[in-house]
């Protein structure tokens, strides 16, 4: 029986869509709380908190439609990856959790206990960030399958590439988290991001090169990816784009840009997207279940994707206004609390 | 019972979902409060409104936020523990699920922000926008996640092949035979645990006499409500317990502790069903009764669990209690309902202490039973979890070790039981704090924006909108 129609390409943008949303979006809130026990005064902490406060929670439900979309058009990869992924998941799960209570209840708790929610946010955020850069390794290194079920270890995650995923992705989260507060604040305390950034962004070249390198040594299929003729040519624009960019974002820090460094550290993280991308396709399950194998049902992926098309726009455009409402810089004495 | 992958499993996810349904079970009733108050405002300008709403809206806040953070849980556990019933049944339950991310998660949060934070940053109309639309996402997601766990109870409008559920009529498989029932008796269930948290903060205050004005307009409102909806729950209730008996019979002997096929069958008040004498001991029966309530005839025929072989029977001692103090608790708050209404007959509803202290005391009262009735519901779904056709033994992640899952479990309980206390720690204190006056109800909440820079630098802006 072949469906009449393909919805696998168009699954697959919304899916990739929605992760990278959720990178981003939560990426920078992530950054924040990684920056957050660094920051120079309890001043500072309220403002990079208030930064972010009014909209980390729909940030974070990117990550909420990213895995139902995956259960929903690619059943057989959540089925897979999940199980997988049963500790690092956990431990996110749990950080998350102290690092999203942290934001309503810090500022209902007396000055003598507030440290402790200044911890659970901190805390909370890198360790997400941390299981999420294990998720993110043990992804690219693949998944040992048998049938439709995961035949790995409960451990299989923990390796010395995941370790380097991790590191990368506590810096990268934290120049997002930098550059956006450079964008979001003023005076000392965007001056102290401009440091944090440019610290982080050297971190971050380091370690996106890093990765870069080990990456074709994962397996020969993304060796031959990247470096066969004639893929090594039209594939080389990827790093020397990369390059550029964080040159540009260095240039703009140095500047006292106050927009630029954050939408060129979006721009990086784009890159590292579209590298990863590269490197995979067309797997879903690393190294050989395809997009295809893991699809659902056509009817399925039709019946969702009518109201996909529809409301991920609406989605959109309302977020959009959300932080159209809340635009601006961040004062004292903002927040509701 | 051994501990394997399933039964931790299984514990695991009773204990995610029953603390994640605590709040669902209190910001859906209000969400939908502060919606109603926010357009009273807008409508009469009457700032008591606007005091209670933004009273209710600090609890909301932090209810909620407990609320994003232990929902984003639940979908994993489909993945982690369940991977082989994700396999099996997403081509039906996936869609639903990520309906409900689409509809309600991004409606919820996006607009929250507004609520929480945009009072002064957004027209009244777009504030009171935001808070309807809040209110519009925890019903959205209602909606679809008892669509998912309706078809999971009465499976409909799919064909299996190869192994797999296939959805064939999409209407069908979200308007399962049990999904209209279950949605009215669950939402209702959430409005009326709200209700009673509401009533029981009002009575506190007003034994104090403090807020009076605020406390006694919440006490009106809610009371006026409640005597609608507790009445109108145990019809629901009713109605959906004669959809399980056709449906899921099975469901309906281990609630009921029968183990016989009878016509004319006693309701048994109280007693021990034992799975494995397949009696149900020390039992008080009403005779009659159970088939007058099931059948609405004497001697109408009430099914016994010796009818299904032992493997196909759900655990009847649990859910016969389980049901046994949702049923209870609906009485209880019919009763409350009464009195109250026999009290503002008299004009006596404000001023009668140990009918606020009643109040306060049951506040908790709704909670208790949205668990029961949970309890009742998913246990007696077992040993299925799609039912009738997919074993919950056979859904299990087939990775998983029984270490793996002890471990897991043992965090989320350790996890939960700090982070439950001290959030309701905070809720009672902002619950005890009592609405503000109308100067302290005004914050700082002036302007992120550009425009507004010199009243964010004032610190504090005296009036609030108007």
């Amino acid at each position: 029986m072949t469906p009449p129609l393909d919805f696998v390409p168009l699954w697959t943008l919304i899916l990739g869509f929605g992760v990278f949303m959720y990178v981003l979006m939560d990426g920078f809130d992530l950054g924040v709380g990684i920056l957050f026990r660094r920051a120079p005064n309890e001043a500072a902490r309220d403002l990079m908190m208030n930064s972010v406060a009014p909209i980390w929670d729909g940030n974070e439900t990117w990550l909420v439609l990213g895995g139902l979309a995956l259960l929903a058009a690619f059943p057989l990869a959540f089925a897979i990856i999940l199980p997988a992924l049963y500790f690092p998941l956990l431990i996110m799960l749990i950080a998350l959790i102290f690092r999203g209570i942290a934001f309503e209840l810090r500022f209902k708790a007396a000055p003598s206990s507030r440290h402790r929610w200044d911890a659970a946010f901190h805390y909370g955020s890198v360790v997400a960030t941390v299981a999420q850069g294990f998720v993110l390794g043990a992804f690219v290194q693949g998944f040992r399958v048998q049938d439709r079920f995961f035949a790995g270890g409960a451990f299989d995650w923990l390796r010395p590439f995941s370790v380097l995923t991790a590191i990368s992705l506590v810096l990268g989260y934290g120049l997002l988290g930098a550059t956006w507060l450079i964008m979001k604040t003023e005076g000392t305390l965007q001056d102290w991001a401009r440091a944090q950034a440019r610290m982080l962004l050297i971190g971050v070249v380091v370690v996106m090169a890093a990765v870069s390198l080990w990456t074709p040594f994962l397996g020969p299929k993304i060796w031959q990816r990247w470096f066969s003729w004639p893929n090594i040519a039209l594939l080389s624009p990827v790093p020397i784009v990369t390059a550029w960019l964080a040159l540009r974002v260095w240039l703009a820090i140095d500047r006292r840009a106050e927009f630029l460094p954050f939408i060129g550290a979006i721009a990086l993280f784009a890159m590292g997207y579209v590298g990863l991308a590269i490197s995979l396709w067309p797997n879903i399950v690393p190294h050989g279940i395809s997009l295809w194998d893991a699809a659902a049902a056509p009817r399925s992926q039709a019946f969702l994707l009518v109201g996909t098309l529809f409301l991920l726009p609406v989605i959109v455009a309302y977020t959009a206004w959300s932080y159209w409402v809340f635009r601006g810089k961040v004062r004292a004495g903002d927040g509701y609390h | 019972m051994r501990l394997d992958p399933v039964i931790l499993s299984r514990l695991q996810f009773f204990w995610v979902v029953s603390f994640h349904i605590l709040l669902p079970a209190f910001t859906v009733g209000l969400a939908c409060y502060i919606a109603v108050l926010e357009a009273l405002h807008l409508k009469t300008r009457d700032r008591t409104y606007l005091l209670i709403s933004i009273f209710w809206t600090r609890i909301f806040a932090v209810s909620f936020g407990l609320g994003v953070v232990t929902g984003i849980v639940m979908p994993f556990q489909f993945g982690t523990n369940w991977s082989r019933f994700s396999d099996t049944a997403s081509n039906v339950i996936g869609p639903l699920m990520a309906y409900e991310g689409l509809t309600a998660f991004f409606l919820e949060a996006s607009f929250l922000g507004i609520l929480l934070f945009g009072r002064k940053l957004v027209p009244p109309w777009a504030h009171c926008f935001a808070a309807i639309m809040v209110a519009a996402g925890t019903l959205f997601s209602s909606f679809w996640i008892i669509a998912a766990n309706s078809w999971m109870q009465t499976p409909a409008g799919y064909e299996i092949i190869d192994g797999r559920f296939h959805a064939v009529d999409w209407l069908a498989v979200i308007f399962s035979p049990s999904f209209p029932y279950r949605l009215a008796h669950v939402v209702t269930a959430f409005l009326v645990t709200t209700g009673f948290v509401v009533i029981g903060v009002a009575a506190h205050h007003l034994r104090r006499a403090q807020s009076i004005v605020e406390c006694r307009r919440m006490l009106s409102m809610t009371f006026g409500l409640l005597t609608v909806l507790v009445p109108l729950q145990i019809v629901l209730g009713d109605q959906h317990g004669l959809n399980t008996l056709h449906h899921q019979p099975a469901k309906i002997a281990a609630m009921e502790g029968h183990w016989e096929t009878q016509a004319g069958a006693p309701l048994i008040l109280v007693g021990w069903p034992d799975q494995q004498a397949e009696v149900t001991r020390w039992a008080v029966e009403v005779p009659y009764l159970a088939s007058l309530i099931l059948t609405h005839r004497f001697d109408g025929r009430v099914p016994g669990l010796k009818d299904w072989p032992p493997d196909d029977r759900p655990p009847s001692a649990i859910i016969f209690w389980s049901f046994r103090v949702m049923v209870g608790i609906g009485v209880l708050m019919l009763l409350v309902v009464t009195i109250a209404g026999w009290l503002r007959w008299k004009r006596r509803l404000y001023d009668t202490g140990w009918f606020l202290l009643i109040c306060v005391t049951l506040a908790p009262l709704g909670f208790a039973a949205v668990i029961a009735g949970w309890i009742t519901t998913e246990v007696g779904r077992q040993p299925w979890v799609v039912y009738g056709l997919l074993r919950t033994a056979d859904a299990v992640t087939p990775s998983l070790s029984s270490g793996d899952v002890a471990v897991s479990l043992a965090v989320y309980v350790v996890v939960y039981l700090v982070v439950y206390p001290v959030t309701l720690y905070y809720l009672l204190s902002l619950m005890r704090a009592g609405p503000t006056t109308a100067e302290e109800a005004a914050p700082a909440i002036a302007g992120l924006q550009r425009s507004l820079p010199a009243r964010a630098a004032a610190g504090a802006v005296a009036e609030p909108q108007r």
